[in-house]
């Protein structure tokens, strides 16, 4: 982890993240970095820290301790918004869609174009939506369609086009295809790929080794809060990485139960 | 990622649906205004549809509809506001009092009542706008104490406001009716406006139309309008994506308080005067019509033509059993089955329309 010798910056980094709650310690002094246009994807057990290492990422948790830096500079999130003003977007694992609205509204929820500076010029948002949509290869009856009339996979399409529609430079999503039908998968991970092309960086948790192993560039682990391992997607395998989400380096022994988790 | 893989009939058949279902999801609540206008029609020929039935209904359901407004957009955060009945009974005998300083209680000291007495009775201009401003801060209160006391539903929040404000009225009346307002201060709810000689309006539909325009268009063409609908659609959606929800919500109770107050001044016009007893279990015929009108109180879902539907239906019924002499208790009953009815309806198509949970 030694941007400062490295030419490129990398696009999101922490360092040295901590995060209490109360007497519960969440995180400790863990370290993350993902460059411009690299899928990093991250692994770990239930409540290894993944979930809350992402809130702090995205501005919806502060850390404890620690430092953010967006392209290099630091950065001190009061909230989501902000992250967002940096180019810091998250795509929640239960997907943050108001069902009830127009698959346009979701997409400029909290960012609508108005009119006169008072009211929202729904026209202009839903051909922005529309235009976005095609851009991302994402097809849908009508951007008018409430959300809670998509399946799920659109609605993961939706969440990520979300995310994207204001030149996103790191996106964070958190378990993208736990909830899809199998088909409806690929879809996503293809999409993740085409983000990857347009430059814009991914941290993608998922416990699900096809995934990573489709998507990703590098992969690190956390175990109990802390960084447990990392590398390129070149010189792991499954099995390893499967051994690191139980907190263990010796890849060979954890390899019988490696089947159970997928 | 299209799905769109099935067959011809079946895409026609659901095209069908897609574009018939938002329709009746929209509008089903005027189709059974239509059915009752029919019926009323069929019932009293000659004096159902005749102007002064039809304003009459206007003026009867007025100010339940405004409550029923302000209600609504608290429903549509999955929220409840129970104490719009006893808001719309303080704004109204405040206005009443600061018209009549004579009618201060006894228990108000002396030095008070001397220096409320230099400033009053106020004018007619100040009056007027006495119910709506007590209404916001009603509204206020209700929307600061349930997000920064973290009470675990709106409902407990406005259960003790509804004691509260109305024994706060009580207190500041001495619990008797103070009448005589002066006219300008009546012009909303008891005047009418002569179109043709012959025909004239009931200021209060007036109001009414314009109060329900404005809201539609807050509610469907502003930001904050939308982000109301989007904390009852998901919170979590709303929160993430930077909406201040608490603050939003304020804004809501606030509003509804604003309304509930126009609604005292209507009512304060209509009959002349403030009285202890005003929208004593109002409050429930306001939910009444919002439900009616097809909002959920999961939230999220429901618009401003409903409500007024809702309300509509409730006083076309009313009027049609007053007409017909039937007893009031059988309306409070024929109320009730409604509602069961036309929620039990809602499940009904909830069910046969697109297999969509909830």
């Amino acid at each position: 982890m030694n941007q400062t010798n490295s030419t490129v910056i990398a696009a999101l980094e922490a360092r040295g993240i901590s995060k209490y709650f109360g007497a519960v310690t969440a995180l400790e002094d863990v370290n993350l970095h993902v460059m411009p246009g690299e899928v990093l994807g991250v692994v770990g057990d239930n409540g290894a820290g993944k979930s809350t290492l992402m809130k702090v990422l995205s501005g919806l948790h502060s850390a404890s301790k620690g430092q953010l830096f967006v392209g290099g500079q630091e950065v001190h999130f009061s909230g989501p918004r902000a992250a967002r003003d940096r180019g810091i977007e998250m795509v929640y694992q239960d997907l943050a869609l108001a069902g009830n609205l127009r698959i346009d509204e979701n997409i400029f929820l909290g960012r609508e174009q108005l009119r006169g500076g008072i009211f929202i010029n729904h026209n202009a948002n839903m051909r922005k939506a529309q235009e976005h949509l095609d851009k991302l290869k994402i097809h849908v009856k009508s951007v008018s369609q409430r959300v809670e009339e998509l399946s799920g996979g659109q609605r993961q399409a939706v969440a990520i086009a979300r995310a994207t529609a204001f030149d996103a430079k790191v996106v964070i999503m958190d378990e993208p295809t736990a909830a899809l039908a199998i088909k409806e998968v690929r879809k996503v991970l293809d999409l993740i790929k085409d983000l990857k092309n347009h430059g814009v960086s991914v941290i993608l948790i998922s416990h699900r080794m096809d995934d990573i192993f489709y998507v990703c560039d590098r992969v690190m682990a956390l175990f109990r809060g802390r960084n447990f391992a990392e590398a390129p997607l070149t010189q792991t395998d499954r099995n390893e990485v499967i051994g690191w989400i139980m907190g263990n380096k010796n890849q060979t022994s954890e390899t019988s139960k490696s089947h159970d988790l997928n | 990622m299209a799905t769109s893989s099935s067959s011809t009939l079946t895409a026609r058949e659901q095209s069908l649906r897609v574009r018939l279902m938002p329709f009746i999801d929209r509008y089903g609540v005027l189709l059974v205004v239509l059915g009752m206008i029919l019926i009323g029609y069929a019932l009293e020929p000659k004096v159902f549809l005749s102007f002064l039935n039809v304003s009459n209904i206007m003026n009867q359901i007025a100010f339940n509809a405004l409550l029923a407004l302000g209600v609504f957009v608290v429903i549509i955060t999955a929220g409840i506001d129970l104490s719009v009945g006893s808001i719309l009974v303080l704004s109204m005998m405040s206005m009443a009092l600061m018209a009549h300083p004579e009618k201060i209680p006894a228990w108000v000291p002396d030095n008070v009542r001397m220096a409320l007495s230099s400033v009053l009775p106020a004018p007619w201009y100040v009056l007027i706008f006495v119910p709506p401003i007590i209404g916001v801060l009603c509204g206020m209160i209700n929307g600061w104490g349930l997000t920064k006391l973290r009470l675990p539903h709106p409902f407990i929040m406005t259960l003790g406001t509804l004691n509260i404000f109305r024994g706060v009225s009580n207190l500041i009346s001495g619990g008797v009716p103070i009448s005589d307002l002066p006219d300008q201060v009546r012009w909303a709810g008891y005047e009418k406006i002569a179109i043709t000689p012959d025909i004239d309006i009931p200021a209060s539909m007036l109001v009414l139309i314009v109060t329900f325009g404005l809201m539609s268009l807050f509610l469907n063409h502003t930001r904050i309008g939308r982000h109301i609908y989007a904390i009852g659609g998901n919170p979590q959606a709303a929160k993430v994506s930077g909406i201040n929800v608490d603050r939003t919500l304020v804004v809501v109770y606030a509003l509804c308080g604003l309304l509930a107050g126009m609604a005292g001044l209507l009512l304060a016009g209509r009959t002349n005067s403030g009285f202890p007893n005003a929208g004593l279990g109002q409050e429930l015929d306001a939910i009444s019509a919002v439900i009616i009108g097809g909002a959920s109180f999961f939230g999220g879902r429901g618009n401003v033509l409903g409500v007024f539907a809702g309300a509509l239906v409730i006083g076309i019924m009313r009027n049609l059993l007053n007409l017909r002499d039937v007893p009031v208790f059988w309306q409070q009953i024929l109320i009730g089955v409604i509602i069961i009815l036309v929620v039990y309806f809602d499940v009904l198509r909830r069910k046969a329309g697109s297999g969509r949970e909830s």
